[in-house]
């Protein structure tokens, strides 16, 4: 283990704990990645990557395995002419727009998003989509966010997404009753299931942000609680709080712990009673905990190692460790938001080494000599570190499979028994 | 700015990092924004590899910016030299990393590492992936193997004694290459039946010290020109090696190849030649192929694989190629005598949109092109085969499956008859109709059913591209489709559906040219026999 980090024993986790802060190579996605599972959620938008040939080969790269009839995505691909200024690349971006549009009339909502080179050479893609936007109203918003690798990592994409849709949230009438908004995109069915647990408990009226159809806009207002979902939303999380909402702190719905403390901070938000609490999540509760025990069983005292990846590192290492009896050698995260993860920082067992940042060359050095049972890591190093004898567990899978609530947590805890799972039944 | 749903190629440093991984004992630092390590998972997802590719990456963030980044790059440099140790080194830079002029081959001069190094000017802007791989190699040949040039213009090549064997060097294999792994091991098993010794392969494999040695063969044979031309050329000119031209992919090029080879080497191919024998040849010959005679194909792809596949697909499959094209701009000149040879417009474009539009148009009954066209084919619900970078993972498949030599035209074979329909139910359904099961617009049953749904939705071509694409005969006069009576529409859906969009396209254009406004059964027939002449 790292020596930097002194173990200290303190009583609240890991609220006060050193974080060992690197610079160096970063092995993470960009921003843009995000538009692989948003285009998905919200069917009626449509993600204009406004960049290089670079940017258009990691968005196929990424997706490119699915065959589509037609992407919801594309890249308007920057060329030397405008580069050298001999084309108005307002015009031209102007032109491409019109000529996606024609392509596919159906779309509602067109992100212009930024990438590296848009941002280097400082195209003001803001003012270009608010100019598009009046071309084009009523039949399509065109907004415009960063999903560039300079400024944004990985999930940090959805949150410069749905932070640039928060301005033009309607706002409730005056006298509207207190509601709770639900921030982050989640799966279909777990949204639906959040929802049934909210209205057995006499929660309402309860939205999702971002909606499945970008139509179908949440009101925001002084009245307006929300929940964070999802770990990685600090912009969307100040965007909504200009619009005088108000964040409920609780730790993320992962595992039966996480998501029992996050519904019980809308229901004490909310004045709901214990009783209706309690009825209205016992049996789910139960019926998650009971499926957890399996996945106890393989993954008990085993140590794993968190390369940083999407920001979910923290919850779900508190997960494991906490429901799951596992080990945790070293939670690296791209970003720790530490008011956003104050809540998952105290559960964290004391004197977990935390990181934050990358030096990719040297966390693989700490990563073989801890040798963990388990390493969290991304897809480019999976391959690598398997064929050096190590147990992988891919990153980027996390965000793309239903994980939150009760009735996922045996899911995600399976997430990580399959591989190991799976290296002894191809040894044995 | 170019509206891009889809691209053929990636930036040219992802060509550079497709020769370092290939290559062992080099490393390749790459001054990059945060996240452009993607292209490492092209390697170890797509190509399985079990190792990280030997590129080590700046990863600049904005913060960055603001303060010195050049500086980055050279910790870079030094840390990587010092943690790797390589024989050689490339440098360059990325898209955004160009935009920022930090000039890595002149802050890598400064680091004086006691190792080659090779900066590389790829720009991004203007070249693509095939340019960059292929500019490297060469960079890369020319850094290594030029010391060894001097030496050899002061002498002439000696003769070869008469026991030794004649040495080729193998050039072209490259990391992420469509199937050249397997081409490799078929071509070295033809090489070395016909008795020549193979000297260097590379980039596949090759160490620094390999490139040095590369002017010690007697010629060169070039798989890849994409990747391999340049740098055969340049070996041609400083060490006098000539070098093959023929792509050994289908039978019959694979024998014109060994003819080549042989004649390169000065050795007599006869015996060889009388030997080799393909069962792709055979299979194409027998009666259950007669019925693949004039299907109607669109050739799209890499230069090289597009025009080897239309060969194959005119003489040794008995196809009609009715589109051919590539993305690769630097042999479009290939491609355009190619296209002569069938009688139709090249199409040089790597504007994916251009490409829908063109196969909506031709009506093709099967899709020869990359993993785009496989979208293509799938929104226009076209049967579709693979012959082409870019692919996805499941063509970097576990089995031996080479495109080229003899075992490679048997691949080729299975590989596209296997879309079509099967002959008898082609049959069946050109007579019956209507069958809840094997009904005109399902998949061919023996795909399983499960494509039905989509295969049908998406049968009939998108109406606009399909009128754009009809002859003006006058730029003053609107051009209007004229419409189907009911009775011939009906009709029309008797035809297969594999040549049904044809024959639409054919009558449309057949009542257009007589500014008929109305398709009736007779026009549908008289246009049959029009264009059946």
């Amino acid at each position: 283990m790292s020596p930097v980090i002194p173990i200290r024993a303190t009583s609240d986790g890991c609220s006060d704990a050193p974080v060992l802060r690197e610079r160096g190579q970063r092995e993470v996605f960009c921003g843009l990645t995000g538009i692989i599972w948003l285009h998905r959620k919200m069917q009626d938008a449509f993600f204009l990557v406004v960049g290089s040939r670079t940017c258009a080969h990691l968005i196929q790269s990424a997706a490119g395995v699915m065959i589509f009839a037609e992407p919801r995505f594309a890249t308007a691909i920057i060329d030397e002419r405008d580069l050298a200024g001999l084309a108005d690349a307002n015009e031209e971006l102007d032109r491409v727009v019109t000529q996606l549009l024609a392509r596919r009339p159906e779309i509602r909502l067109l992100f212009l998003v930024g990438s590296c080179p848009s941002e280097v050479i400082k195209l003001d893609l803001s003012r270009a989509a608010s100019r598009l936007s009046k071309t084009f109203s009523p039949s399509v918003r065109v907004l415009n966010y960063s999903g560039s690798g300079i400024e944004t990592t990985f999930t940090q994409g959805e949150d410069a997404c749905l932070a640039a849709l928060v301005p033009g949230l309607p706002s409730p009438a005056a006298d509207a009753p207190a509601s709770l908004l639900v921030v982050g995109a989640l799966a279909d069915v777990v949204e639906d299931q959040f929802t049934r647990l909210f209205a057995d408990m006499g929660l309402g009226p309860v939205r999702f942000f971002p909606p499945r159809r970008a139509t179908e806009l949440p009101a925001v207002g002084p009245q307006t609680r929300y929940l964070l979902a999802q770990p990685f939303l600090a912009d969307t999380a100040r965007a909504l709080e200009a619009r005088g909402a108000v964040r409920l702190a609780a730790p993320f719905p992962l595992g039966v712990e996480g998501t029992t403390q996050w519904l019980q901070a809308a229901a004490s938000a909310f004045g709901v009673e214990a009783a209706a609490f309690e009825r209205a999540t016992a049996s789910a509760r139960a019926r998650a905990t009971g499926a957890l025990a399996r996945h106890r069983v393989q993954l008990d005292g085993k140590r794993i190692f968190f390369f940083p990846d999407s920001q979910l590192e923290v919850p779900i290492a508190r997960f494991l460790a906490r429901e799951l009896g596992m080990a945790l050698v070293e939670v690296g995260s791209p970003y720790l938001h530490r008011q956003h993860l104050a809540q998952e920082l105290a559960l964290l067992p004391a004197g977990t080494v935390l990181s934050e940042g990358q030096h990719v060359e040297h966390q693989l050095d700490r990563c073989r000599a801890a040798r963990p049972d388990l390493v969290v890591c991304g897809l480019g190093l999976a391959n690598p570190l398997e064929a050096e004898g190590l147990t992988t567990k891919w990153s980027i899978e996390l965000v793309f499979t239903p994980i939150q609530g009760y009735d996922q947590a045996a899911d995600l805890a399976e997430l990580f028994t399959r591989p190991l799972l799976r290296r002894l039944k191809l040894v044995a | 700015m170019q509206l891009t749903l889809w691209t053929y190629e990636g930036p040219p440093h992802v060509g550079a990092m497709r020769i370092a991984t290939a290559m062992k004992d080099v490393h390749y630092v790459l001054h990059a924004p945060q996240g452009d390590t993607y292209a490492d998972l092209l390697f170890t997802m797509i190509e399985r590899l079990p190792r990280r590719p030997p590129v080590t990456y700046t990863t600049f963030q904005a913060r960055d910016l603001g303060g010195d980044t050049a500086e980055l790059f050279k910790n870079a440099a030094r840390e990587a030299y010092e943690r790797f140790a390589p024989a050689a080194m490339m440098v360059g830079a990325s898209c955004t990393a160009e935009l920022i002029q930090d000039d890595p081959g002149g802050l890598c001069r400064a680091l004086d590492l006691p190792i080659p190094v090779v900066a590389l000017e790829l720009p991004s802007y203007q070249r693509k992936e095939n340019w960059g791989a292929s500019e490297t190699f060469y960079q890369m040949v020319r850094t290594l193997a030029g010391p060894a040039a001097a030496a050899a213009a002061s002498r002439t090549r000696p003769e070869r004694a008469p026991h030794q064997r004649p040495r080729c060097n193998i050039l072209g294999p490259a990391a992420l290459g469509f199937r050249h792994r397997d081409d490799l091991q078929e071509i070295r098993g033809l090489i070395a039946a016909l008795g020549i010794d193979v000297h260097v392969v590379a980039p596949l494999g090759a160490t620094p010290a390999d490139l040095a040695r590369l002017g010690e063969a007697d010629f060169n044979v070039v798989l890849y020109p994409e990747i391999a031309a340049l740098t055969a050329q340049w070996l041609t000119r400083t060490f006098g090696q000539p070098c093959t031209k023929t792509i050994p992919i289908g039978a019959a090029a694979t024998r014109d190849f060994i003819a080549e080879v042989a004649q390169l080497a000065g050795i007599d191919a006869e015996a060889a030649l009388a030997e080799a024998a393909s069962r792709s040849t055979w299979y194409a010959r027998s009666v259950d192929s007669t019925y693949l005679t004039g299907k109607r194909v669109f050739v799209f792809g890499d230069a090289t694989h597009a025009v080897a596949a239309a060969r194959v697909a005119t003489q040794e499959f008995g196809f009609t190629v009715v589109g051919l094209g590539t993305y690769s701009r630097e042999f479009a000149r290939e491609v355009r005598e190619a296209a002569k040879l069938y009688g139709v417009e090249p199409l040089i474009t790597d504007d994916y949109l251009e490409i829908e539009a063109k196969v909506a148009e031709l009506q093709p009954e099967l899709v020869l092109g990359t993993q785009m066209e496989r979208h293509i084919a799938k929104r226009l619900g076209l049967p579709c085969a693979v012959i082409s970078a870019p692919v996805h993972v499941q063509d970097f498949p576990a089995r031996h499956s080479p495109q080229m030599g003899f075992e490679g035209a048997n691949v080729l074979f299975d590989t596209w008859v296997h879309p079509l329909m099967m002959g008898l139910e082609e049959h069946l359904i050109g007579m019956f109709r209507g069958d809840f099961e094997f009904h005109e617009n399902a998949a061919p049953s023996h795909l399983g059913g499960s494509h039905a749904a989509a295969a049908s939705a998406a049968v009939e071509p998108p109406a606009p591209s399909t009128i754009d694409a009809a002859p003006a005969a006058d730029a003053g006069t609107v051009i209007v489709v004229a419409a189907w009576a009911a009775e011939a529409e009906q009709e029309l859906r008797k035809i297969p559906f594999f040549v049904r969009g044809k024959a639409r396209r054919n009558t449309e254009r057949y009542a257009l040219d007589r500014g008929m406004p109305l398709i009736t059964l007779e026009t549908l027939y008289d246009a049959k026999a029009h264009f059946s002449r």
